[in-house]
Parts: C-alpha cells; structure tokens; sequence
C-alpha cells in the first residue's frame, strides 16, 4: 500500500510534518534516560548528584539546550495540528509554523542562557 | 465498522487528548526548566522542591501519564508508516513502549516525592 505520494515531500508542510514526527521520536528516545536519572534518587541524594554533575559537561549542556529546543517545536507544532483539525478550516496556518520556530529558538536559547549563569 | 478501524479512530482521538491537556503541562516544565536550570542543578534543590509535595507527585504522575499514551500512540504511527511493520506488530511495540514509559515515569515521581526521605 502506498501511504505518501513523492510529490509532497518538496514542501515546506512536508518539513514541518518530518520536524514534528522526528522531534517526537527524539523526545521519546530521550525520556528512559530522564526517568532513570531521576530515578537514582531512590539511592539517596548523592547518587542523583553524581549523575547531574556528569550533566554539566558542554556536550550534554548543548544536548539540554537541544532537548529544549524539540519540545518547544514538538508542543507548538502539535497545537498548529490541533488547531487545523479542531478549529474551523484556515489553511494549514503557515504562520504558526514561523512563529513556531522563532518561539521555540527563542526559549531554547532563554535555557542555555540560564544554565550558563 | 472494521474493529482494526474502530481501534485507529481511538488512538488517533487518545493522541490529541493528551496533546491538548499536555500542552498546559508542557508550559509550566519549560518555566520551572528555565528557572531552576539557573546556577546550575544540584539534586538538594530539585529534591528541596518535590520531596513530600503531594502537588508535584500529582502534576508528574498526571505528566507521565499523559506523555506514555500520547508518545507511545505517536511511536505506533511510525513504526507502520516509516518502518512498515505490520499494524499488530506495532500495536504490541507501542503498548509496551508505553507500559515501560509509565513504570520507568512513575518510579521516577516516586523517587523525587519519597525517596532518600530522612
């Protein structure tokens, strides 16, 4: 069965669809690793201590800032999608999409601004 | 109707349910991320937060809830439209993915409200 037509895909909604459903993926990928952290406090304070510190390495700040980054653009993407499928029809609302990606680059950088202070 | 259908209608509904209500649950993260990321995390002050309050626990549990239906019913999706494994295949992936999400998510609000308590 073909599910997507090839003509679609030179698209800027084709993007937006791929940024959204790959963000989601990540978000979840990443998830496991969040709860196990947190989960280290049932050994004590110290054991979840030894693993935030390893979290302050630049590789895993720059991972946090893009962390950040993927759920901004995961949650305001998914309401541009909820507006289309629940609201009354207005196009594919390509503004949000704009707004979307400036938003969320706007509070990813508000994080690694703050986690470098 | 096709129950197979009936099924897809459902996870497509439960999907946006939680995306709505998440939405709320998203916003308060990113605000207390960006306010206790500053001057770094220690495990004192994120436990200083969460140990013994019953709201954290309740907004968590809720988050965790949430986040477990709705990634996994998304992770379904792509296994049968990206990977193309059969529906059955990826129904029983994705309920599992979900079933680890909510035990791993759960232990994890329990650990932050309960844990290492004096």
């Amino acid at each position: 069965m073909k599910i997507n037509d090839a003509r679609s895909r030179h698209h800027a909604i084709w993007w937006t669809f791929v940024v959204h459903r790959v963000s989601g993926l990540l978000l979840t990928v990443f998830l496991p690793i969040h709860f196990w952290t947190l989960g280290l406090a049932l050994q004590g304070e110290s054991a979840l201590d030894r693993a935030l510190a390893w979290y302050e390495a630049p590789v895993f700040r720059w991972g946090e800032w893009l962390l950040v980054l993927l759920l901004t653009v995961h949650a305001l993407g998914g309401i541009r999608l909820l507006l289309i499928e629940f609201r009354p029809w207005r196009g594919l609302r390509r503004g949000w999409i704009v707004a979307g990606g400036i938003i969320a680059l706007a509070t990813s950088l508000l994080f690694l601004n703050a986690s470098w202070k | 109707m096709k129950p197979q259908v009936v099924q897809q209608v459902r996870r497509w509904y439960w999907q946006r349910i939680t995306a709505m209500i998440m939405t709320l649950f998203v916003l308060v993260h990113l605000v207390l991320m960006i306010h206790a990321i500053k001057g770094g995390l220690s495990a004192g002050e994120i436990l200083a937060r969460t140990q013994g309050s019953v709201l954290w626990a309740l907004f968590y549990g809720l988050f965790v809830v949430l986040v477990s239906v709705h990634a996994s019913i998304g992770l379904g999706n792509i296994l049968v439209e990206w990977a193309r494994l059969p529906q059955g295949s990826a129904r029983l992936i994705s309920n599992l993915v979900a079933l680890a999400l909510l035990v791993l998510g759960l232990r994890a609000v329990w650990a932050v409200t309960c844990g290492s308590m004096p």
